[in-house]
Parts: structure tokens; C-alpha cells; sequence
């Protein structure tokens, strides 16, 4: 099959993989980790243990807050030193458990050894049992947590699960790294992702900028034999990653407005999401480690890294290890170029889903003074949502929600692809981030007022009876 | 051809006098009753339909008015006492006047006292800024600098002063409608008492940091010692989350708590005279040692008439 994309916008950044060929490294132990109980979306985990527990690598120290939520694990061997508030890579306070590392003890339940388990087990509950208390989250940005989407609800079938290896983000290679190292790990995973959703076919996709992931994960499939895997090529295109995008490409199907990816049969997972999967059911290892990025443009090779770490790691002492920030480093960013978040604070921590810390020099990341709009249209060819973002700017300046509402600013999947085309060099993203939470927090509340009047309606009826 | 201008003239003269005709009687049969007094209260507005009051106009305000039964949950606060007076007078209420109120910053991080971390150049709002990020400089709750506030006031009441980087408030101009208040993501804007000829105390200071991590932020934080709750006699002040809050309502402008904070987050403004401190202290002094012999003496009187 030929190369595919989506059909919708998108830009063409220079791809800058400039760590793609940097072999991942076990990044060494700091004195202490400071585990963060806001890591994935939904609520944020209650912590189990009190100041002076031991804990051992793997054990469980907070459980999850809500429906969508997740459990966290020890990273570490060591003494629980608190349980305090600590500001997060944007500054907000969050509760953060302090431990103190002492040696690396393992809890004796997990699996380190490098054997691949290739033998899928048959109880799909089991299954997602297993990957619920082992803290699994998707690993593709958005953290949420895996047991509930590889849980369609009832109704709905998964007609098509695609393994998202795309990194369409400039810069990033941690996905690239994992697909050419453990390309078995990830396909095992892959398969017991399809068994849960009740065997349905899965599709690979990899752009076509990572040659060497694109050979090993097809030996890899070709090799472990499952049936109904494949790796798609795409070509590259950002935001190919973005889970509507990925499954325009695909399947060729399109999201409505306001809908799930499971609306059109699919469910989209990231690679590194299947190998925390492989190991949270075949090892019992729970998520306390993912690869990181540290790279950047004009930063010299020996200075680039492919980090193995644990949770919980301050940014400050991967700098460290990585040679400090380099000089023409002017901003730090957490995440791509693209979508990432600036770092305003080094003694932020590593989460489950940190990416990366990209050093953009100053030219690279310096904004543009922002002149007026000449209604070139750039930034609606660019938008791969089929949005209007100059109309979006403009109504969320007037205040008007309904507008922006109809306009589906709520649609917006925030890639910045307006931001980056447009000339004039308007920070629409900025605006239409607001603007979507706004009507966001609209549709909710009259969501939950429509509830309210439903269930009032539905108790009326019943006192009558 | 005069033929045609008269015919033209004709005709159009008749169209318009039936056509006035039935507009007239359109006019007359589909007459929306309005109460009369809306209009007037109107009148007496101050037209600047700033939104302060909580209704999308004056007229709304005007409408909801004569609805009401009493004014109570209505205020003008661009027209203060003096319009509510009249409205009160057209409807036949009666309303007690309101002290005057005034939008206070409640932030003194200036450029010096509170050093810059990083470097901000995202869009020019603090709302945007405030969703990205906790700001620029180590204190999470103080002012961001983007003047969201001053492009709310429709009154021209606020300023960015470009040598702290903070919002001033033009007292004279501002008429408490509350924008500001709304429209700061970080709530450091609020209505407070404007006080007799503008006197009053206020903590200018909301970092909820424990004291040594406000400190290092910010060289003018409230660290949330106590003290000034300590001291007040008029138990105006209280401590939550580490910081004071003055309660205007309660405050008789004494200054005893601006005397002693150790920091100077407290502010009073408006004063007649500069506060001395030393003075201050002295007289809190002595009233302690006062204190502390009247106790003595009671406890001794106490035990004579044990013993």
C-alpha cells in the first residue's frame, strides 16, 4: 500500500530529528524524586503512603482520584520524606510525594528480565485489570488513562485499533528510538491491545521520515506473526500524530464535531503506550519510566541524548546529566516545538508523558512582532481541523461565545498550525485557547443543567406515581 | 410630458399619506405598554452602560428598577449615592446611602522587589498568560503586566506604570464598576472602601506562599507572620493561606498594623501625615505594659481576696 496522509490542512516544519540516531540511555538516580499525583488527564491520584514509609521500585503510592484517573508507583527504593505541594513545569502547585532514593530495590511481583513473553493471556479483563494498576496513560501527549480507552463503551466496537508511531513533532525522537530498539515489545503489546478490543485489525502507522523504525517494526511484525498487524507508511505532514488526523489517514473516516475516535470504530494508542502495556501485562512492570529527548537546534551531537528515565526526576538534574544548559539555549521547551510548553521552572519534575526539553536558540523561538491581519486565509488552509482561526480570534475579541461555538472553537485540537503559517504573525493559538476553554466551560455547564432538569423531571414523575 | 410629472407626483403623494395612515394605525393598535418611569430613571442615569451594576445597560437597570419591589439588590456604582437618590425619588423608595467604594491593587511585586525568572513574549493578556503559565517572576499570585485591567476600565481610571509594571488607579476616575476586578485572572483588583477623604488600609499582597518562599519571590510579599492580626485592636485583620486580609468594614484606620509589618505589604494611603512607625510602636508598646499591670494587679487583687 502506498504512502497515505490526512486530507485536511497541516504545515511542513523541518523535521530538525537531530537525536534520531542517539541510543537510549539509563539516565543514573538522583538523591531524591518528586512524584507528581497530577500525571495523566482526569483527576489527580490520591497519594497511599504517609512521611517515613519505605517503598520499593514499583510499589503503588497513590490510587486513582476518579473514573479517569490513575494509579502512580514508586519510581525509586526509599523513604517517603513528604507529601507537600511543589510547583509543576507551568508553576501551578501540585501535590508532589518527596522520596528519598535508597539503592534500588524492586518489588519482587516484576518481571526485569529482557526475555520477550510473547504468549498473549486469554482473560481480557485480566488484561485490563492488569494495565489499570499498573498506572498505564497514553504516552502520545494527552495522558489519559489506557484501561478506559480500550474500554469502548457499550454500543460501540472497535473496528480498527492504529498504533500511533508517527512523531510528526519536530525534534522528538523518543518514539523513533523505541520503535528501532524494542520494535517486539511494541508489537506484543499492540496484541494484546487487539485482543482486548476483541481482535480487531491493527495498523501501524510510522512516517516516512524514520526509515530505520519503519524496517524494524515490519521485520518485528513479520517475525511474531499475529495476524491482522500491519505498518502503514505515511507521509510526513504535521500534525499526522493528532489522533483525528492519524485516523483520517488511516481509515479515511472523519470524527464529527464533537466526537470519539470509537464514533468511527477506531481506537488510537501511542507506541510508547504499547510497550507500557507489554510490560505493565507480560512483566507486571508498572509505568514509572519512558524515554526522553533532549535536543535542540545548533546543539552539538555529544550534547544530544535519548534518556531512559524514572518519574519523578527534576528537570534540573537531567539538565545536569545532559552538560548543562548550553549557551545558545534561549528557551527550554517541554514537549515539541509545536504543542510543547515552555519550562519556566527547572525544579519541575519528570511526569509520565514528558517527551522531551528541547534548547531552542533565540532565533528559533524569538516571536515575531504581531501586525494586523491581512486575510490572507493561511491559517485556514493550515488548520487540519477545517477551522477558521482569524474568525476565531476575532469573535472570542468581541466576547461572542455563541459565535465561536458555532464556528466549533471547541474543535480546536490547539496544534498551532494557524499560529505557525500566518504571516502576520498573530498569536492566534493564544486566543483560540481561550476561547475554546470558554466554550468548553458553556457546553459543560449546559450539559450538566440539562442532567439536573432530566433527573429533577425524572423525580417529579416518580412522586406523582 | 407635465402629464407624467403631476400623475407622478399624484400617485406618490397618495401612497405616502396611505401608507402614513397605516402606519399610524399599526402605530396605535400594536403599542408596546412601557411603564413611563423607566424612561425617567433612564434619564437620570449615567449613560455609560458599563455593565458595573450587573445588568447589560441602564436601560436594563432602569427596567429592573421599576420592576423591583425595593432598590436593595440595585446600585449604580458609576452614579453612586447621588443618581441612586433620584432614582429613588422617581420610583418612591427610599435607599440608605453606600459609602463610595474604589478598585485597589492589591500587588506591590514592582520590577526591583520582585526579580523576573523568565521571559515572557506570548500575546499581550493576561488571561492567555495566565492559562499558559504561573508568570514570570517566582510569585504565582501577583500581577502579570499585561494590563487586561486597564483595557477593561472603561473610565480611563487605570494605568500601566511603566517603572513597576504595576496597575494604577486613578482615584478620581474610578467609579467601582468592578471590570477590573473581573477582568484580572489573578482577582488582585478589589473593591474596598474608599474611605473618609480617600483614607485607608490595605494589604498589598496576595502570595499565599508560606513566608520564606514569599520572600525569596518577592521582597514586598506578606509572609503571613501575624503580627498586624496581633496587634489589631479592632479584630479587622485576619491570616488565611499565609496572607492578611484587611476587613474594611472593620478597620479604623489606626495604622498600628502598617507600624509593624515587617515587610511593608501594608499600605495605607490618603494620610494626612507619614506614618511613624517608631511613634507606633511605642504607643502599642505601652499599651501592652499597661495591659500586662492591669492583669498583674487583678491577679494580685485576686489572690488578696482569696487569701
Amino acid at each position: 500500500m502506498g504512502k497515505v496522509t490526512f486530507s485536511m490542512g497541516g504545515v511542513h516544519p523541518h523535521d530538525s530529528k537531530f537525536a534520531h540516531g542517539c541510543a537510549i540511555e539509563e539516565l543514573p538516580l538522583p538523591q531524591t524524586v518528586y512524584v507528581s499525583m497530577a500525571q495523566h488527564l482526569g483527576a489527580p491520584a490520591k497519594p497511599l503512603v504517609a512521611p517515613g514509609d519505605k517503598v520499593l521500585v514499583g510499589q503503588v503510592i497513590a490510587e486513582p482520584g476518579g473514573f479517569i484517573s490513575a494509579f502512580v508507583h514508586s519510581p525509586v527504593s526509599g523513604t517517603v520524606k513528604a507529601i507537600a505541594p511543589r510547583q509543576d513545569l507551568a508553576g501551578n502547585f501540585m501535590m508532589h510525594v518527596e522520596i528519598a532514593v535508597e539503592g534500588d530495590e524492586w518489588d519482587p511481583a516484576i518481571d526485569r528480565s529482557q526475555d520477550l513473553v510473547t504468549a498473549i493471556p486469554d482473560d481480557k479483563a485480566a488484561i485490563l485489570d492488569k494495565i489499570k494498576a499498573a498506572g498505564v496513560v497514553g504516552l502520545g501527549g494527552a495522558t489519559f488513562p489506557t484501561h478506559v480507552k480500550l474500554s469502548p463503551p457499550p454500543g460501540k466496537v472497535a473496528e480498527c485499533l492504529i498504533l500511533n508511531g508517527t512523531e510528526c513533532e519536530p525534534f522528538l525522537t523518543s518514539d523513533h528510538r523505541i520503535m528501532v530498539e524494542r520494535p517486539k515489545e511494541i508489537v506484543v503489546g499492540a496484541a494484546i491491545m487487539q485482543k482486548v478490543l476483541g481482535g480487531c485489525p491493527c495498523v501501524i502507522g510510522i512516517e516516512e521520515n524514520k526509515p530505520d523504525a519503519i524496517a524494524s517494526m515490519s521485520a518485528a511484525v513479520a517475525e511474531l506473526g499475529y495476524p491482522n498487524i500491519r505498518v502503514q507508511v505515511l507521509k510526513k505532514r504535521y500534525p499526522q500524530g493528532g489522533e483525528k488526523q492519524l485516523i483520517d489517514a488511516v481509515m479515511h473516516r472523519q470524527v464529527k464535531s464533537g466526537g470519539l475516535p470509537i464514533d468511527v470504530g477506531a481506537v488510537v494508542q501511542n507506541v510508547a503506550t504499547s510497550l507500557a502495556v507489554y510490560e505493565a501485562v507480560q512483566k507486571n512492570m508498572p509505568l514509572i519510566s519512558n524515554v526522553l529527548t533532549i535536543t535542540g537546534d545548533n546543539i552539538p551531537v555529544e550534547r544530544q541524548h535519548n534518556y531512559h528515565y524514572r518519574i519523578g526526576i527534576p528537570l534540573s538534574y537531567i539538565v545536569e546529566q545532559a552538560g548543562g544548559i548550553p549557551d545558545t539555549a534561549a528557551k527550554l521547551i517541554s514537549g515539541g516545538p509545536m504543542m510543547g510548553k515552555a519550562i519556566s521552572n527547572l525544579d519541575a519534575t519528570t511526569v509520565k508523558g514528558s517527551s522531551s526539553v528541547l534548547y531552542l536558540s533565540e532565533a528559533a523561538t524569538r516571536r515575531q512582532l504581531e501586525t494586523a491581519c491581512i486575510r490572507c486565509g493561511k491559517c485556514a488552509d493550515a488548520c487540519p481541523m477545517g477551522l477558521e482561526p482569524f474568525l476565531l480570534k476575532r469573535l472570542y475579541k468581541a466576547g461572542d461565545l455563541d459565535g465561536l461555538e458555532q464556528n466549533a472553537a471547541q474543535d480546536c485540537i490547539e496544534c498551532g498550525c494557524c499560529l505557525y503559517s500566518c504571516p502576520a504573525h498573530i498569536p492566534l493559538l493564544d486566543h483560540i485557547r481561550q476561547a475554546k476553554g470558554q466554550v468548553m466551560g458553556v457546553i459543560r455547564a449546559r450539559a450538566a443543567a440539562a442532567k439536573a432538569a432530566a433527573e429533577a423531571a425524572k423525580a417529579a414523575a416518580e412522586a406523582k406515581k | 410630458m407635465t402629464q407624467t410629472f403631476i400623475w407622478t407626483v399624484a400617485i406618490l403623494t397618495v401612497l405616502g399619506l396611505l401608507l402614513a395612515l397605516i402606519l399610524f394605525w399599526v402605530a396605535r393598535k400594536f403599542k408596546v405598554e412601557e411603564d413611563p418611569r423607566i424612561d425617567e430613571v433612564e434619564k437620570v442615569m449615567p449613560g455609560a452602560n458599563c455593565g458595573g451594576c450587573g445588568f447589560a445597560g441602564c436601560r436594563a437597570f432602569a427596567d429592573a428598577a421599576v420592576k423591583a419591589p425595593n432598590l436593595d439588590n440595585q446600585y449604580c456604582p458609576v452614579g453612586g449615592d447621588e443618581v441612586m437618590q433620584k432614582v429613588a425619588s422617581i420610583l418612591g423608595f427610599t435607599v440608605a446611602a453606600k459609602a463610595p467604594q474604589v478598585a485597589v491593587v492589591r500587588c506591590n511585586g514592582t520590577c526591583e522587589a520582585r526579580p523576573r525568572t523568565n521571559e515572557y513574549d506570548g500575546a499581550k493578556s493576561c488571561r492567555v498568560k495566565a492559562a499558559l503559565y504561573s508568570g514570570d517572576t517566582g510569585c504565582a499570585f501577583g500581577c502579570l503586566g499585561c494590563g487586561d485591567c486597564v483595557a477593561a476600565c472603561q473610565f480611563g481610571a487605570l494605568s500601566m506604570d511603566p517603572a513597576t509594571g504595576l496597575p494604577v488607579v486613578d482615584e478620581d476616575k474610578c467609579t467601582a464598576c468592578g471590570a477590573c476586578t473581573k477582568a484580572c485572572p489573578k482577582h488582585i483588583i478589589e473593591l474596598r472602601l474608599k474611605g473618609p477623604r480617600g483614607m485607608r488600609e490595605f494589604v498589598s499582597c496576595m502570595n499565599k506562599d508560606k513566608g520564606p518562599a514569599a520572600k525569596k519571590a518577592c521582597a514586598n510579599a506578606c509572609i503571613g507572620c501575624g503580627l498586624c492580626a496581633k496587634t489589631c485592636t479592632h479584630d479587622a485583620i485576619t491570616v488565611t493561606d499565609n496572607v492578611a486580609y484587611i476587613d474594611f468594614n472593620k478597620c479604623k484606620l489606626c495604622r498600628e498594623c502598617e507600624a509593624v509589618c515587617p515587610t511593608g505589604a501594608i499600605h495605607g494611603v490618603n494620610f494626612p501625615k507619614e506614618l511613624d512607625k517608631e511613634a507606633v510602636k511605642k504607643r502599642i508598646a505601652d499599651r501592652k505594659a499597661k495591659a500586662a499591670e492591669a492583669a498583674k494587679a487583678a491577679e494580685e487583687k485576686k489572690e488578696v481576696a482569696n487569701g
